[in-house]
């Protein structure tokens, strides 16, 4: 796992130059890259990925091994996933609480779950089984989400069960929880109260957009204030976690995120000596 | 509703947009549920649109986005990747546009090009490297992401003069089939017709054949005098392009 206290980006395209070709390193602890963009033979971002990995410390962050598939998780998904594991030697794999694919349908979309003790047993089950074939423990992310159903438990009691089962931790997305608690109605307070604040290992920093009725998390914005403001009452609750700003469109100048990823480091410096 | 209920409804809703499907994930469902409907299709236009640029400036934005949403309801992506979803649509244009050729085999250069630029490495023999070799016995092995695409039309032509931003030539059927072979050189994915001589030598050798034995085929059919020479201009062009993965000396 990270090593708390540490900050870091998400590498994307419009920066591999900036993080390759640059005397200086880009001063992040760490980098994260989204892993089936390299889950593939060989070619140019395979090389990339390798030599950015010989200057920074990479999470590995999937977005499609849909642990909530009622009919399990794909044994070739997850072959694919380990060969990069040993081929990287991330510091964290993750993934969502979400699910993407049933009977052979991917939506390539993160959906949601029912929060119910059968989907807790589907997911437990298919979380332990992705953890015996890459051989170490994942980090699970809260999702954003636009609908919900009916269940038996919160989000932060079923992350909270699911982590006490299978020994996986909790990469806490703080502007999903704002996205999600706006949606649904719920208190963003009690879910970071809810959590066990012992299994975070990593914070994801992102913006969103107000759609018609709902907020979607789009990733296209920089980190708004209300965002900011839970992540301080996240880090008030949690001590020192490693964070990270997740950009996804409209991606803009490194500069840009490296500015945001400051303020990020001033909020934890503030909650550091407020605890002091 | 059991979780499998849950997810094959939520498919329906996807894939068919079926209203019963989408009343039974709950009444105030409605407005997430078109924001996830949004999402899926959104996503596959997009992956559309970005693996067949070349395609899109052809066809204009139009026939483009409604072949893409043809391909998007008859065929829900099957897996874990998005690039995948992007392979049969060369398939799916074909069907839309039979009545010009050049479009498929537009497609068929971008999926091919798109497709190396992630295939398996090979370090490209050059040269200095080859001295000393019997070529009487040696074997060619090519570069693993070379592919034959057979063509009847100019489509390689065009599509160079849409990703250099020129204005594209005319459709023109060539006057006789030909082939155009895909590789990567190093990084860099490339392609040239080449003419049958050519695809068939590197079939010939990619199959096993010596490069003593395709000399000793080519002055059969075209005399002792051009055979050898058509070899060594192969080999000296294969060479250069960064086709030649190894050459093995069996003596």
């Amino acid at each position: 796992m990270l090593d708390r206290h540490r900050f870091g980006l998400g590498l994307r395209k419009p920066h591999y130059a900036d993080f390759l070709d640059g005397e200086a390193a880009v001063p992040v602890d760490f980098v994260e890259v989204i892993s089936e963009n390299f889950m593939v033979e060989g070619g140019r971002p395979l090389d990339v990925l390798r030599r950015v990995r010989a200057r920074h410390p990479v999470a590995l962050h999937g977005v499609s091994m849909s642990v909530g598939s009622a009919d399990g998780v794909d044994p070739d998904y997850l072959r694919r996933l380990r060969a990069l594991v040993d081929a990287i030697d991330p510091m964290i794999v993750s993934d969502h609480l979400s699910w993407s694919r049933i009977e052979g349908f991917h939506s390539h979309d993160l959906l949601p779950l029912p929060y119910t003790h059968e989907a807790l047993d589907i997911v437990s089950a298919n979380v332990g089984r992705a953890q015996d074939a890459l051989g170490r423990a994942m980090l699970i992310e809260n999702p954003s989400s636009y609908v919900t159903f009916a269940g038996d438990m919160t989000e932060w009691e079923f992350l909270g069960a699911l982590c006490a089962r299978t020994g996986c931790g909790l990469l806490l997305d703080v502007n999903n929880i704002f996205v999600s608690a706006a949606n649904h109605g719920f208190d963003a307070i009690a879910y970071l109260d809810g959590i066990p604040a012992e299994r975070v290992h990593q914070i994801h920093l992102a913006g969103h957009s107000q759609g018609r009725e709902l907020l979607i998390d789009t990733h296209d914005q920089p980190v708004p204030p209300s965002v900011w403001t839970l992540y301080a009452a996240a880090l008030a609750r949690l001590g020192p976690v490693a964070t990270m700003i997740e950009r996804d469109d409209a991606i803009p100048p490194l500069g840009e995120l490296l500015a945001e990823l400051d303020m990020a480091r001033a909020i934890a410096d503030g909650e550091r000596r407020q605890a002091a | 509703m059991s979780l499998l209920a849950l997810q094959r409804d939520f498919r329906r809703w996807l894939d068919h947009e079926a209203a019963d499907a989408g009343a039974r994930l709950g009444p105030q469902a409605a407005p997430g549920l078109s924001v996830y409907l949004n999402n899926y299709r959104g996503q596959l236009m997009a992956c559309l649109a970005e693996s067949y640029g070349a395609v899109k400036a052809w066809i204009g934005d139009d026939a483009f986005e409604s072949a893409a949403a043809t391909h998007i309801e008859r065929r829900p992506p099957h897996s874990w990747t998005l690039d995948d979803y992007a392979l049969d649509f060369p398939d799916t244009l074909e069907a839309i546009h039979h009545a010009d050729p050049e479009v498929g085999e537009l497609a068929r250069l971008e999926r091919g090009l798109a497709r190396i630029f992630v295939g398996k490495d090979a370090e490209p023999v050059v040269p200095a490297m080859l001295a000393g070799i019997d070529w009487e016995r040696a074997r060619i092995g090519f570069v693993p992401t070379l592919t034959m695409m057979p063509v009847k039309t100019n489509a390689a032509a065009i599509w160079s003069a849409l990703a250099d931003g020129e204005h594209p030539p005319a459709v023109q059927f060539l006057p006789d089939p030909a082939t155009v072979a895909i590789w990567r050189n190093g990084f860099s994915p490339t392609f040239r017709t080449i003419d049958d001589a050519e695809r068939e030598a590197i079939e010939a050798l990619a199959g096993g054949l010596t490069f003593g034995a395709l000399c000793g085929r080519l002055v059969e059919s075209i005399g002792e005098e051009k055979g050898p020479v058509l070899a060594g201009g192969m080999l000296s062009q294969w060479l250069s392009d960064g086709l030649v993965a190894h050459v093995r000396d069996l003596g």
